[in-house]
């Protein structure tokens, strides 16, 4: 388009831009497409599909998919969200900003778990599956009682009780006026003291620089990084060269990495939303100290249930197939191959 | 060999050191010989051949620049996927960020997508629904354009009070880099936009799904569909193979992975932009939809991570300047926490919505400094003291902390995160 044309047509290109001849570039979109990837929710209601589900239900699939990061009552474990309570706290040191007391609008819940839960197997579940749990979300959060049924029917009757605290960006009317004023250059304090020091808050990581207070010289903190960033499988494989096949074990790190947002391996592993990981190949099932397992695994490992490579075979396939009532919501890995290459990358970490 | 550190020149210590014991060293081939060991010793690298062409196919940094590396902050996240690092400020000059050490902010993880496969999708209110391939992409009218990326989050950590010691830290979630890529107003009217569609819902092919609504006016403004940065393709944790450039607005927008692209007449109101990326005032209300980065500044140099090492005499301050509004014309530097205040010289392009360098040359005594900065964009706005932020947003906000920045330096050059009344 000219300039010409944009001067007279700006106003209206604001708007629309129809009127402009197309390069004839792409093709159209056909319906199924269109549905196949269209499945945001918004306030309105537009996107909802038709059906529902209840709060009892919610609560079944929530135990099963969702309480391992977002505990039982929704209350959240270690650094998860919390998604439910906190009303009466926004106001206060420690906001806890959940669905009850925070998000303005049902439809971001429903299109949220649709979207991109559970976390590491998005899109996995129904809509009949996203109304129960978002009923479950409106009970955890003591906005409905434990008979309600939500759906696609009912879903816009739902306020939300902070929607009316959010308003839009006016920082352009409170802060430019303020924040324009001539720049002092001289005398702008008669004493300058200072008020607050990170380094007593000390939270800052160590190969970053904590250990500074030596002396001006060396940034000795600096030079530790490269030895704290090396891959910790390689000091462990040292250990044990002899029973591995490293370029298994290589592979297997690799594919390792979709199990790291629930599990931990190496030195100073720690248990997170799964169990720490030394020592498991060979180990007995249920059996990792301080974790709280399911009822289903710490039974199995009374039972003698022992992870050898077979049984982990088995279980990396398809967990919840291996073991209904485990915590591990993971869809589990297709490939064999692969599978023998994370037990063989697990077998390079020792108790 | 004498005492040095990685990249820099000795001290005058180290140096008188280094001589002493060179001269011990020498005695026997040289005896009369005073000076430096680099000078008077054959270095092997002077004296052996180097390695030829195509060692590296991929050029990488030298062995000496090893720990010039994005860092993360575990603590501030359930775990490493859907979490941030931080670009190494203190180590950069100029104003374009290598592609290696843009700071990488995730929300399931890198999506690894082969360009083929990939597919940007166009529906709701157009004339015509269109799918576009990366090779339909190449075909429309390209642009170039140096941007930064703030995350709106950048600094966030500082609301109630100095927490982290580093600049990486303190400021890294950002980075400035040039896109290739066309404009996003070419796509739509490709599709041709129906006169009710006021918004544009920009959706992300990784696994959170990711998801923002954009106003149409800036979506036909200024928005670019990138797929270089810096010349070469997107990096995969930047996007690869397309991503939205959304100039001066908040990171998060600037949706990576860009798949599709919906025309609608309101708002979604989805998650990143109700539950997080609200700003929460001190009275529990909430500001929604806060796009734009304010201007900021920091001192780069001398920092937490770049201590002064050379003593006393002639000392070079810089740092970054940006606003989401602009342009930076003119940065003032303090050494005296605020009291009083010199303008900094600024040096390299002067582009809208780009980061800006400055330089503020002093011939430092030796005493203690309160170093702070204090940017001026083209709107007349000046960046504010955290204090004055403060008094109007509380200390909930979370995001868009764009308050001056203080760092302590002592007397041995070492330099620390504070805040001064």
């Amino acid at each position: 388009m000219s300039k010409f044309l944009k001067v007279i047509a700006g106003a209206a290109l604001l708007s629309a831009t129809s009127a402009h001849a197309e390069m004839g570039l792409g093709r159209e979109a056909t319906p199924e497409e269109v549905a196949a990837w269209d499945i945001d929710i918004r306030p309105d209601g537009m996107g909802l599909p038709v059906g529902s589900g209840d709060v009892y239900t919610g609560e079944e699939l929530w135990l099963e998919n969702c309480s391992v990061c977002h505990g039982d009552f929704a209350e959240g474990t270690g650094r998860w969200p919390v998604l439910a309570g906190g009303f009466g706290t926004l106001e206060g040191d420690r906001p806890v900003k959940t669905v009850g007391s925070y998000w303005p609008y049902l439809s971001t819940v429903y299109d949220y778990i649709y979207r991109a839960m559970p976390f590491g197997n998005a899109q996995s579940l129904s809509h009949d599956d996203v109304y129960a749990l978002t009923a479950y979300l409106l009970y955890s959060n003591d906005l409905v009682d434990d008979e309600f049924e939500l759906s696609n029917e009912n879903f816009t009757d739902v306020e939300m009780p902070n929607a009316p605290n959010f308003f839009m960006d006016d920082r352009m009317e409170t802060e430019f006026p303020l924040f324009t004023v001539e720049a002092c250059m001289e005398g702008c304090k008669d004493n300058v003291e200072i008020t607050a020091r990170a380094a007593v808050i000390d939270v800052t990581p160590d190969a970053a620089g904590g250990d500074l207070e030596g002396g001006g010289e060396a940034p000795a903190a600096a030079e530790e990084a490269p030895a704290e960033e090396a891959p910790v499988v390689e000091e462990a494989v040292v250990e044990e060269p002899a029973a591995l096949d490293m370029a298994l074990v290589a592979e297997g790190e690799k594919n390792f990495r979709q199990c790291k947002s629930c599990h931990q391996v190496g030195e100073g592993a720690k248990n997170r939303t799964g169990p720490v990981l030394n020592g498991i190949v060979g180990a007995t099932a249920g059996m990792v100290d301080g974790f709280r397992y399911s009822g289903d695994m710490a039974d199995a490992g009374a039972g003698g249930l022992v992870w050898t490579p077979e049984e982990l075979t088995a279980f990396l396939a398809d967990p919840k197939g291996y073991m209904s009532g485990t915590k591990m919501t993971f869809r589990g890995v297709r490939d064999e191959e692969d599978i023998a290459g994370i037990i063989e990358y697990l077998k390079s970490f020792a108790e | 060999m004498i005492d040095q550190f990685k990249g820099m020149k000795p001290s005058r210590r180290a140096f008188l050191r280094g001589a002493a014991a060179t001269g011990v060293a020498a005695v026997g081939t040289k005896a009369a010989a005073e000076g430096e060991a680099a000078i008077l010793e054959k270095q092997p690298w002077s004296q052996f051949l180097g390695k030829g062409v195509d060692e590296a196919p991929y050029g990488m940094p030298s062995a000496f620049e090893a720990d010039v590396t994005r860092k993360t902050v575990p603590w501030l996240t359930a775990e490493s996927i859907s979490s941030i690092n931080f670009t190494p400020l203190h180590e950069l000059d100029g104003i374009i960020t290598p592609n290696g050490l843009c700071f990488e902010r995730h929300h399931g993880g890198t999506a690894e997508i082969d360009p083929a496969e990939h597919r940007i999708m166009i529906n709701g209110l157009v004339d015509r629904e269109l799918v576009f391939t990366m090779e339909d992409l190449m075909r429309f009218p390209r642009e170039n354009h140096v941007y930064f990326l703030e995350c709106a989050a950048n600094s966030g950590m500082e609301w109630r009070g100095a927490q982290l010691n580093g600049c990486q830290f303190t400021h890294g979630m950002i980075h400035n880099v040039m896109y290739t890529g066309v404009p996003l107003r070419l796509l739509l009217e490709e599709a041709g936009v129906k006169t009710e569609g006021k918004w544009l819902l920009a959706e992300g092919a990784d696994a959170a799904g990711m998801t923002r609504s954009i106003p149409m006016e800036k979506a036909l403004d200024d928005c670019l569909v990138a797929f270089k940065m810096n010349g070469e393709a997107l990096r995969p944790e930047q996007g690869y193979p397309v991503r939205l450039v959304v100039p001066g607005w908040e990171g998060n927008m600037w949706i990576k992975w860009l798949r599709r692209l919906e025309v609608g007449d309101q708002p979604w109101h989805h998650r990143e932009e109700t539950s997080k990326y609200t700003d929460l005032l001190g009275d529990g209300q909430a500001r929604r939809f806060t796009w734009e980065m304010d201007a900021k500044s920091v001192i780069t140099s001398p920092s937490p991570q770049k201590p002064i090492t050379h003593g006393k005499g002639p000392l070079v301050i810089t740092g970054v300047a940006w606003s989401g509004r602009g342009m930076i014309p003119r940065v003032d530097v303090s050494i005296d926490g605020g009291a009083t205040w010199a303008e900094a010289r600024m040096s390299g392009p002067s582009m809208d919505k780009s980061m800006h360098r400055f330089y503020y040359q002093i011939d430092w005594d030796g005493s203690p400094l309160l170093l702070q900065s204090r940017a001026h964009d083209s709107t007349g706005y000046v960046q504010p003291t955290k204090n004055q932020l403060r008094e109007v947003r509380g200390l909930n906000s979370i995001y868009h902390n764009n308050g001056i920045q203080t760092w302590a330096v002592n007397s041995d050059g070492v330099a620390e995160n504070v805040e001064v009344s």
